[in-house]
């Protein structure tokens, strides 16, 4: 992209604001949601569709979903779906996968779905090397049930039961769940992306494309943790949550391809790369 | 079809795999696991999967899993592997999904797991009860159709005797009617805008329609428990013409009850027999109409009373009902006990017939 097709964002546009290309994915049956203004879930899952859309030789798809916020997606998401148990969504998802092995199958789970209630689940699914793509919505907090702690809560994070902020010595270390799978053998591409801004989203899409094609080869268990805003359960105002996330979670949970072909990327590496990212202009 | 002398767990799994089984996922726990092992032999012959998965959960989960995607699937274990599964029993009565549980209980401890299970909500799972490895074969196959038929999971309840007694059987595919394809199922398929699937607890529906109303929705799943509960109780009864005493039983502990009777009768003694084949629904109606002619009932089984709620619902004291049964199992817990013993049966009916009291 060219700077000229840059948006000016310093002086009122010279024409209304058109509709120039279709926004919505085929695969979402409508825009209307019912999760919270500033909820990263639905960019997220918008992105998992358009990714989804764009996969090549795409013969069918089936997704497994969890209990959370993001469950009132499959009222609108037009793919075939199983609802599973709170945490469950890996062994269905196993289970669709080994009958239907042409169709692609992902699942579609929150943090406490996956790493409180399912984390056996998630972790075996992966060591199997099974052929399925696990998706985690990362927001560090039981969004559902109003702000409670989960496994990702960060230290220092305050939660309607870490009212004083998550405290090593009483509630324990958050669990970097992208960065245990990506040690997994089984495991051929592991990424964490983000929400927050225009460049994470883009890439948060890039990466969800990879780990589908990654399953269309037959590679093996893919997963893509995404960090999602949950303002309403992080107790901040709506306008806040992109800054929250990039510095309170975004700073434990580490962006980037954490596994690609195999390789084990090093923390080091992973922050390097975002620092550098961090200096580019969106689309450039 | 040749006849084969098959361990019952052998049996069971070829009973399957003609029921048209293709995905199988257990944890081994005794007496179940041998159940695991065949299908793990016999099923990637045919094209399926069996996963041997790190808990009950997940191997519920795996099942549930193809379940969904309208294959024939199953899991299984004992009771105590059971207990681990119930929220997963009662979520997939309450998303209609067909699938079979192989339930090689520890004895007969597991009635009441298996008759009102320990799941949330308003739920019914049919459970079949067999005598022997013939029956078993039967009633595997049976499970498979039920389960598609009524869209609901069907449990086997069989026990340590069931899995590894040798018997000479049969394992011919049984045909029990056509049944609707499985329109409902989430295969991946595209089928244009709105055409997708889901496969929830909430309801099966078509992409962008709304969650069913939970009130109206737990209704209808309740109808349809009370027409499996007119249309499907199982029974088998011998000698009630005449009898004093009815005796009682189920599953495999029937076996041997039912051969204490036959001697009885030879004998000249006025006693009969019902045994119970679906434990749920509970045969109320065939238990009453066996006991209409005799004063007493006996039950028999080997735990602390449990088939005697239901035997005391379906006879509503219109006879005297005594329990003749007791706990009684090996010191591995397996429930093959020393009251699995015809001589000690005899006793038990003659002091019931007589009005004397049970010895323990």
């Amino acid at each position: 992209m060219s700077a000229e097709t840059i948006l000016r964002t310093d002086a009122p546009p010279a024409e209304p604001a058109r509709r120039i290309a279709p926004t919505s994915p085929a695969l979402l049956l409508s825009e209307e949601h019912s999760l919270c203004p500033g909820c990263g879930e639905p960019l997220a899952v918008r992105m998992l569709l358009e990714a989804l859309e764009e996969t090549p030789g795409l013969k069918g798809a089936i997704g497994v979903v969890g209990i959370g916020c993001y469950t009132t997606f499959t009222r609108t998401m037009d793919v075939d779906a199983i609802q599973a148990l709170h945490g469950r969504a890996p062994s269905l998802a196993t289970g669709a996968k080994r009958m239907r092995p042409e169709s692609l199958v992902f699942t579609l789970q929150g943090d406490g779905d996956m790493v409180n209630e399912g984390l056996q689940e998630v972790l075996h699914a992966a060591a199997r090397g099974e052929s399925v793509t696990c998706v985690l919505l990362n927001n560090g907090v039981f969004g559902e049930t109003g702000g409670h702690m989960t496994a990702t809560t960060v230290l220092g994070q305050r939660t309607k039961n870490s009212l004083e902020g998550r405290d090593p010595g009483y509630h324990g270390y958050p669990i970097l769940i992208g960065d245990l799978i990506a040690r997994l053998e089984g495991a051929t591409y592991v990424a964490r992306g983000s929400v927050h801004d225009a460049k994470g989203v883009a890439r948060t899409k890039r990466m969800l494309k990879r780990a589908f094609a990654s399953q269309q080869q037959g590679l093996g268990f893919s997963f893509v943790e995404v960090l999602t805003m949950c303002p309403t359960g992080w107790f901040i105002p709506t306008a806040e949550g992109p800054g929250y996330l990039d510095r309170v979670l975004g700073s434990v949970h580490i962006t980037g391809e954490l596994k690609r072909d195999g390789r084990v990327t090093p923390t080091e590496e992973l922050r390097a790369e975002n620092e550098k990212l961090a200096g580019e202009r969106f689309g450039e | 079809m040749t006849r084969q002398l098959l361990e019952g767990a052998e049996a069971i799994a070829e009973a399957g795999i003609a029921a048209g089984c293709r995905f199988f996922a257990g944890y081994p726990m005794t007496p179940f696991t041998e159940v695991l092992e065949h299908f793990a032999k016999k099923l990637p012959a045919v094209g399926g999967t069996c996963i041997n998965a790190e808990s009950e959960l997940e191997a519920v989960g795996m099942a549930w899993g193809a379940a969904a995607t309208g294959a024939r699937a199953a899991t299984g274990s004992c009771g105590q592997g059971l207990a681990l599964m119930q929220e997963s029993f009662s979520e997939l009565v309450r998303a209609e999904l067909p699938l079979v549980i192989l339930n090689m209980a520890r004895g007969q401890g597991d009635y009441f797991q298996t008759t009102r299970g320990g799941g949330h909500g308003d739920y019914r799972i049919p459970s079949l009860a067999p005598m022997d490895l013939r029956e078993a074969v039967e009633l595997t196959q049976l499970a498979f159709h039920l389960a598609d038929k009524w869209r609901n999971p069907v449990i086997l309840y069989g026990d340590y005797l069931i899995a590894h007694t040798w018997e000479s059987v049969e394992v011919p595919p049984l045909d029990f009617g056509a049944l609707p394809p499985k329109e409902w199922a989430s295969t991946g398929e595209r089928r244009g805008r709105g055409g997708s699937r889901m496969v929830s607890s909430l309801g099966m529906r078509r992409g962008g329609e709304a969650m069913s109303d939970v009130e109206e929705f737990w209704k209808l799943l309740s109808k349809k428990s009370q027409r499996i509960a007119a249309e499907e109780p199982r029974f088998e009864a011998g000698f009630t013409e005449g009898a004093e005493l009815v005796v009682v039983a189920f599953g495999t502990a029937a076996r041997f009850a039912r051969y204490a009777v036959q001697q009885l009768r030879q004998e000249g003694v006025p006693v009969g027999y019902v045994r119970p084949i679906t434990l749920w629904p509970f045969p109320s109606e065939g238990v009453r109409r066996a006991a209409a002619g005799a004063r007493k009932v006996a039950v028999f089984e080997l735990n602390a009373g449990q088939m005697l709620d239901d035997v005391r619902l379906a006879v509503m004291e219109r006879a005297e009902v005594s329990f003749i049964g007791g706990i009684s199992t090996d010191r591995s817990q397996f429930g093959v006990g020393a009251l699995l013993d015809t001589e000690l049966i005899r006793q038990r009916i003659l002091c019931a017939l007589r009005g004397e009291e049970i010895p323990s």
